[in-house]
């Protein structure tokens, strides 16, 4: 008998999964709220709007990262153009907000200021419904997995992988930048959209819209991970960690990988464009740098970072990189990419598991221990053959060259 | 009709007075009214007349040195005061000369008729610049007409009498007189440039209703002209796209070259290969510097020194990156893609702070600029020739070092096979690091190249990564026959789909092509014979 989706989602976690899932749900939806809006500035558990839009941004490029785990720590392709999916997430919400401007704008038009810059008359018609707030929320998730999907299906089904894989997702984003940046694109060109005043009729710089965007943010990433954990656990996660680990063999068992990959990569593009769209009212700008090569680069090194193959892992490695990255370009500009260079080198070359690898190691050298020492009284009483502890199992794909690619 | 009757009453003067020297009178007073359009006439009137002490007049009005003293006109040289009429010294000196103010469209008119009285200066080369110079810009043409039919029948040189015919012809467009327009309209049919085009076209546009041109003769005319020009510039056009198409692809091919050979042999992809192109331009501005500080007598040919030097830098700094880390990440391209992205990012910031941030001076040395000019619109420039040319050398070196030594044999078997080639006694991990070091080293030369034509900062190798990668993946990998015409062959393509799309829409539509391609041939243009499995 199959067991109902539900019941996988549930059974996913384990009782302690759902325990720190709650923990974390109450502490963002109750303690942040009441430590943002209730305490008075100077009070030593006061959280600032500051620390609340940097820890929100983070938790978006977290979400982001799980995302590009999913395929590239379980599915074994690094994509290097998932900052489009998620500005294009940004884009399709950004354009509600701009519509929620108004007539406030400098303006005082219908229509956007770039619009009227532009000496355009009225809405282009991709344009048309985005005062919906449900219309631009459905885009932010459609539009980034329309075109997943319709990449991926050409990729994928060409058997395009490894690094080819990686540089035409690269000269994708780097395609769409140019194209963003163009005026006639009709998406501000290289301002993008700025200068947000309201969403869903409430102040965007309101404290409590602050504080639901912050909520929002902690629930996708718990909802982000439940159903990774629960395509992971699937049998669908079983032949997809197959098919990163040997796809020709997978092939020759009967599975087309077509279907798998593509499903993946396009339910990450979609997780991609969802976190866009929170990120976008929370930072309170989109423009086409965020579909930069360089960005894109990023995500992987998050991933990398936090530890490929785990779903926590890169969710620590957003907030590592992410805060280093706010304390280097405060305190030494100069330094930073000399840092994110060395992070780049050093962790594929010395940390190939990540942060997350490193805790398992440091916890199976622990065991190891423990368990010598309890060999060892057990010994003094009772000989018996010494237990080896197994070796924590490598999770990295076995990398294959990318000869016949 | 104020102007009209004081040039006729000034034409009336010139004659009775043609033997005498010194200005008419009447100009004077023209030019000391405060009536602009006084002025004008005036001006024009020195513009007909030509001679030296015009051309005295006409300098010291564009100078602002001309003024009013009492009732005579002067201009004030230093403290020396001269008289307007015939420029002799005045003594006693006037008393407090009131200078005469020109507005823009005066100024612009004197400018015009004083390059126009160049047209009659005996310095053959005087004139044929002074031609020059009004081609490209006229201002008000009718003033000058008279000045043009004068020079025309003075001038005997082949060389200027077309420019001046032309330039006649442009003055005459704006004649109230039909028929001199229709003459002046097919005179300018007889051009191949695009800048008489440019003169035409808005005689057969429409302005509301009427059209600019009432003549419909002329019109007519006008539209057999610019099709006569069109005509002549399209072939001339398609040939300079082809050219710049080409030297667009040379660059591609100096840079596509090194990554085909890391590539084809490692099976890494190196997205450092950009910032090796840096290495090299900015070794050619450090042998600039150098050269100018040390062989100022040398200094064209810097160049030619920063070849083998930015060759072995690139080298260098390449050979590093494989020991250091890239031997490290065998059989994880993955990870080799974004340790060398690592990489990238420490030597852009390196040379941010060893070269600062802000891009570069590399000038071109002197038998570098200019061009060839083949025609009207299409003029080859030096640096553009000798970069095709450097990359058409590069790759004959290359084709015999892979192809004629025992090194590149031995990089083609790594290559081909790399198990086989280690088991037959080719030490595979020392041509990792040469070949690394060879493509590497061409990159830097790459960048030389692209020193000349580019802007050489800590960033320029950024955007090359993606280009350089599809000549690799359209041509195949390991092929030097496959990336020559892929790099020429994407260069021409994107330089003729920019002229027909802009720039943006061009490199969305070749990546697209591109990846359609691939759905075809996954392999490339020139595959490798072989059966492959992982």
């Amino acid at each position: 008998m199959r067991t109902p989706v539900s019941v996988k989602l549930v059974a996913g976690l384990g009782p302690r999964g759902w325990l720190a899932v709650s923990a974390v749900f109450v502490a963002a939806w109750v303690l942040v709220p009441l430590a943002h809006l209730m305490l008075p500035e100077g009070h030593p558990l006061h959280i600032s709007t500051y620390a609340i839009t940097l820890i929100g941004k983070i938790l978006c490029y977290a979400v982001v990262a799980v995302a590009m785990d999913l395929i590239w720590g379980f599915g074994g392709i690094l994509s290097l153009g998932h900052g489009l999916f998620f500005a294009l997430g940004g884009y399709s919400f950004g354009m509600y907000l701009m519509r929620q401007i108004g007539r406030d704008g400098s303006y005082g038009a219908d229509i956007p200021d770039f619009m009227v810059f532009l000496d355009w008359k009225e809405l282009p018609w991709y344009w048309s419904g985005t005062d919906s707030f449900l219309w631009c929320l459905l885009l932010a998730v459609a539009v980034p997995g329309v075109i997943a999907w319709i990449f991926g299906y050409f990729a994928f089904r060409s058997r395009i992988k490894g690094v080819y894989f990686s540089i035409i997702t690269q000269a994708m984003t780097y395609a769409a930048m140019l194209f963003f940046f163009r005026n006639e694109t009709g998406f501000g060109g290289n301002n993008g959209f700025t200068d947000f005043k309201r969403i869903l009729g409430y102040s965007i710089t309101a404290p409590e819209t602050r504080v639901v965007l912050f909520g929002l943010s902690v629930t996708l990433l718990l909802g982000t991970l439940i159903l990774g954990k629960a395509l992971i656990a699937s049998k669908f996660g079983r032949v997809l960690t197959a098919i990163r680990d040997a796809e020709n063999r997978v092939m020759f068992i009967g599975y087309n990988p077509l279907h798998y990959k593509l499903f993946i990569w396009t339910v990450s593009a979609m997780l991609c464009g969802l976190a866009g769209a929170l990120y976008v009212p929370q930072v309170g700008i989109i423009n086409p740098s965020e579909m930069s090569v360089a960005n894109s680069i990023e995500i992987a090194i998050w991933v990398a970072v936090g530890g490929r193959g785990t779903l926590v892992g890169p969710i620590f490695g957003a907030g590592i990189v992410n805060l280093s990255k706010t304390w280097f370009t405060t305190s030494f500009p100069e330094y930073w990419l000399f840092f994110l260079g060395l992070l780049f080198i050093l962790v594929t070359l010395y940390l190939p598991e990540g942060v997350a690898g490193l805790w398992a190691r440091i916890k199976a050298r622990r065991a190891e221990k423990a368990a010598l020492a309890a060999a060892r009284t057990e010994a003094a009483a009772v000989p018996a053959a010494p237990r080896t502890p197994a070796a924590p199992e490598s999770k990295l794909p076995n990398g294959t060259a990318a000869k016949g690619a | 009709m104020k102007r009209l009757i004081f040039i006729l009453s000034l034409a009336l003067g010139l004659g009775v007075g043609a033997v005498r020297a010194d200005v008419a009178p009447e100009v004077l007073k023209g030019l000391a009214s405060e009536d602009f359009d006084a002025k004008q006439g005036a001006v024009a009137a020195l513009a007909e007349v030509g001679d030296a002490d015009t051309a005295r007049l006409l300098k010291a009005l564009s100078d602002d040195a001309v003024a009013v003293a009492g009732d005579k006109l002067v201009i004030v040289a230093g403290d020396q005061v001269l008289d307007a009429a015939n420029g002799k010294l005045l003594k006693p000196a006037p008393a407090s000369p009131d200078s005469i103010s020109l507005n823009n469209s005066l100024r612009q008119q004197v400018d015009g008729a004083l390059a126009a009285l160049r047209l009659l200066s005996t310095d053959k080369a005087e004139r044929l610049a002074a031609a020059k110079a009004l081609l490209a810009d006229m201002g008000d043409g009718a003033a000058l007409l008279p000045l043009f039919d004068k020079a025309l029948k003075q001038e005997q040189d082949g060389e200027i009498k077309p420019i001046l015919v032309q330039l006649q012809a442009q003055a005459s467009l704006a004649s109230p007189d039909a028929a001199a327009r229709l003459q002046a309209v097919q005179t300018l049919g007889q051009s191949s440039s695009p800048a008489v085009k440019a003169l035409l076209l808005p005689l057969i546009e429409k302005q509301g209703d009427t059209f600019a041109e009432p003549d419909e003769k002329v019109r007519l005319a006008a539209q057999t002209a610019i099709k006569a020009i069109d005509g002549r510039l399209v072939w001339s056009d398609m040939a300079g796209q082809v050219f710049t198409g080409l030297s667009l692809g040379s660059i591609l091919l100096l840079a596509a070259l090194g990554l085909a050979i890391t590539y084809g042999v490692m099976g890494v992809i190196n997205m450092a290969h950009g910032e090796l192109l840096m290495v090299g331009a900015y070794s050619a501005y450090a042998m600039q510097a150098l050269f100018r500080s040390r062989f100022p007598d040398f200094v064209d040919y810097y160049v030619v020194a920063a070849v083998p030097v930015a060759f072995f830098v690139a080298a260098a700094v390449g050979m590093l990156m494989e020991r250091t880390v890239i031997r490290h990440l065998y059989g994880r391209p993955l990870e080799t893609l974004l340790a060398t992205w690592g990489l990238s990012l420490v030597l852009i910031q390196a040379a941010r702070l060893l070269f600062g941030a802000q891009n570069v001076e590399v000038a071109n040395p002197a038998w570098m600029s200019g061009g060839v000019q083949l025609a009207e619109n299409l003029s080859l420039p030096w640096n553009r020739l000798v970069i095709v040319a450097f990359s058409g050398f590069v790759l004959l070196v290359v084709w015999l070092l892979m192809n004629k030594t025992r090194l590149g044999m031995f990089v083609r078997a790594v290559t081909q096979n790399r198990p086989m080639a280690g088991c037959v006694g080719v030490p595979t991990a020392r041509i990792d690091t040469l070949a690394f070091g060879i493509g590497s080293g061409i990159a830097g030369l790459g960048g030389v190249a692209l020193s000349q034509i580019a802007n050489v900062g800590p960033d320029m190798g950024q955007g090359y990564i993606v280009d350089s990668f599809m000549v690799v993946v359209l041509g195949g990998v390991g092929q030097l026959a496959g990336a020559v015409w892929a790099a020429l062959g994407l260069g021409v393509v994107t330089k003729f789909l920019e002229g027909w799309a802009g720039a943006v829409i061009a490199k969305i539509l070749v990546l697209v092509f591109i990846i359609i391609f691939i759905q075809k041939r996954p392999q490339g243009l020139f595959a490798l014979k072989g059966r492959f499995v992982d």
